[in-house]
């Protein structure tokens, strides 16, 4: 009787745990955990939400749930001034060890958030991408490692933008 | 229909090196037509990579990426002759998906 | 640096006046194609002394470094991918007679881009690639494209592609309307127009690598070397009767039709005092 009390307790436990995993897995904005960087990768949800935030810095924290220290092993190539808004080539590359995601935002767009990579274990991280700057801006680049985050941000000037006809 | 992706993917023995470009509008919702009327939102989410079955790198983006996106990576490992799948979805749910050889 | 710029720009408006006079006394007997396509190579060499002959054909990417460095990674996965592809595709589907535009062109249309455009003897006109094109969609039975965009760029892409490194080699048959149009086609050129009275010259021969507004002004030495191309501005393709629209629209003047007489004429012209820059097209443009 007790053993069997214990073992159904134990179950509606598990469930209860395991509906909690789900609910934060899927219900708070698509925000990643510590989960290893295959899982990461196999279950990625699209941070919806996180595209949708104006500031770089509540990106950052919508997509992360965290905040970012600055780091010179963070590299980001981008151009001084964009020859046209609407094709800003941006690379980040970055000599940290388990690095897990690297993100790109864009601080003066509409939405920060451009752009953000899984990165699974045994692959590079490094990056190369094309983005629209509505206007000259601070580009930040995000590298997620060990659970940490970190960063670098370079200005690029827009003389042409890339958000018009 | 040809295609939406066109892959680069070359093995240089310890790591594969790839580059896709998508034609895609990626049409931010922010630009007007030529009668004034906002264009809406229209753009991928999600471009993902798998080798062996197991995604190498996927890309979740918003509308800030540039019209026929680009994109470059590495792996390690990769063989010549082996099979790299992409595939994308946008926001309005449509796909395509491609299988590429690695060179 | 500045200083040297503007001593050139002066050098040629003067070199230009003289010329202007020279032409107005001497009327069309002293016109030499030859002596002009020499000259005005030689101006964009002695003005850019680091920029190779061969390297015009890469437009404002080779007169800023910066901006080099932006198309060089633009070119490792070229924007005009997709056009060149549907242009491949395009250029091999028979049209509904069986016929294709291989039957159409000399060489199957492989290869022949850089003798576009030709004085056609026989109708007395300059003929563009553009031209030829829909001329032989209709000489089918088939619906022209429109010249500026799409399925003209796709298709003169692909076949300025399978050109690529040849040198422009236009000739100038020996017969006075040849003649009259290459000297039009300049006229043209050199002739200021619009709201902003601008001829093709003031930026493209007296300005380029300098900026307007936010652009780097393309060199007009080997600027239809890279036609069609994928300008960012456009977010698309476009052809050189895009581009000479558009130019015109730029400086405020009202653009004459696609393929206009006076259109072709200018790229006679234009195109001739290139001879011997290799094609580069399809090109990346900002």
């Amino acid at each position: 009787m007790t053993y069997s009390l214990s073992g159904g307790v134990d179950e509606t436990r598990r469930l209860i745990l395991k509906g909690a995993a789900l609910v934060a897995l899927v219900g708070i904005s698509g925000i990643r955990f510590g989960l290893t960087p295959a899982l990461a990768a196999a279950n990625d949800k699209y941070p919806e939400d996180a595209f949708k935030v104006k500031g770089p810095d509540d990106a950052i924290k919508a997509l992360y749930g965290k905040t970012a220290e600055k780091s010179d092993k963070v590299k980001m190539d981008a151009p001084e001034i964009a020859e046209n808004g609407a094709v800003v080539p941006i690379g980040v590359t970055t000599t940290l060890s388990d690095v897990t995601s690297i993100s790109i935002l864009v601080a003066e767009n509409p939405n920060a958030l451009a752009a953000s990579y899984v990165i699974p274990a045994g692959t590079v991280p490094s990056v190369a991408n094309r983005l629209k700057m509505a206007k000259t801006s601070n580009v930040i680049a995000i590298v997620e490692a060990g659970g940490k985050l970190y960063s670098a941000s370079k200005e690029v000037k827009v003389t042409v933008g890339g958000c018009g006809g | 229909m040809a295609s939406t992706i066109r892959v680069r993917a070359t093995s240089s023995g310890e790591t594969t090196e790839v580059q896709a470009l998508i034609q895609h509008p990626m049409d931010s919702g922010f630009v007007k037509d030529a009668s004034g009327n906002l264009i809406p939102p229209h753009f991928i989410q999600q471009l993902t990579f798998e080798y062996g079955g197991k995604p190498v790198f996927v890309a979740d983006w918003g509308p800030a990426v540039s019209k026929d996106p680009y994109v470059k990576f590495s792996f390690k490992g990769g063989k010549k002759g082996d099979d790299l799948k992409i595939s994308w979805v946008d926001n309005k749910g449509a796909t395509d998906t491609s299988t590429a050889k690695i060179q | 640096m500045r200083a040297t710029i503007r001593l050139a720009a002066t050098g040629v408006t003067l070199a230009m006046l003289l010329l202007g006079a020279a032409r107005a006394s001497h009327a069309a007997d002293s016109l030499n194609p030859p002596a002009d396509a020499k000259a005005f190579q030689k101006f964009f060499t002695d003005k850019f002394p680091k920029v190779k002959l061969e390297d015009f054909v890469n437009g404002p990417y080779s007169m800023d470094e910066g901006l080099y460095k932006q198309w060089k990674e633009k070119e490792e996965f070229p924007p005009y991918e997709f056009a060149l592809d549907a242009g491949r595709d395009l250029f091999a589907k028979p049209f509904k007679n069986g016929k294709s535009f291989a039957d159409c062109f000399p060489n199957k249309g492989i290869g022949i881009r850089q003798n576009y455009p030709y004085f056609d003897e026989k109708r007395g006109k300059v003929i563009t690639l553009e031209v030829a094109i829909n001329e032989c969609l209709e000489s089918n039975g088939e619906k022209p494209f429109s010249y500026t965009k799409d399925d003209m760029a796709s298709v003169t892409a692909y076949m300025a592609f399978t050109s690529r490194g040849k040198p422009f080699d236009i000739k100038i048959p020996n017969d006075p309307r040849a003649l009259a149009a290459y000297e039009n086609g300049k006229k043209y050129f050199y002739t200021r127009r619009g709201q902003l009275n601008f001829s093709c010259a003031t930026c493209h021969v007296q300005s380029p690598g300098d900026h307007i507004r936010a652009e780097v002004l393309a060199p007009a030495l080997g600027i239809l070397n890279a036609m069609p191309i994928y300008r960012s501005e456009w977010g698309g393709m476009g052809t050189i009767s895009r581009r000479f629209t558009s130019c015109n629209s730029q400086v405020r003047a009202v653009p004459l039709k696609p393929q206009d007489d006076e259109y072709r004429d200018l790229e006679y012209y234009l195109s001739y005092v290139s001879n011997g820059l290799p094609i580069s097209g399809p090109g990346a443009r900002p």
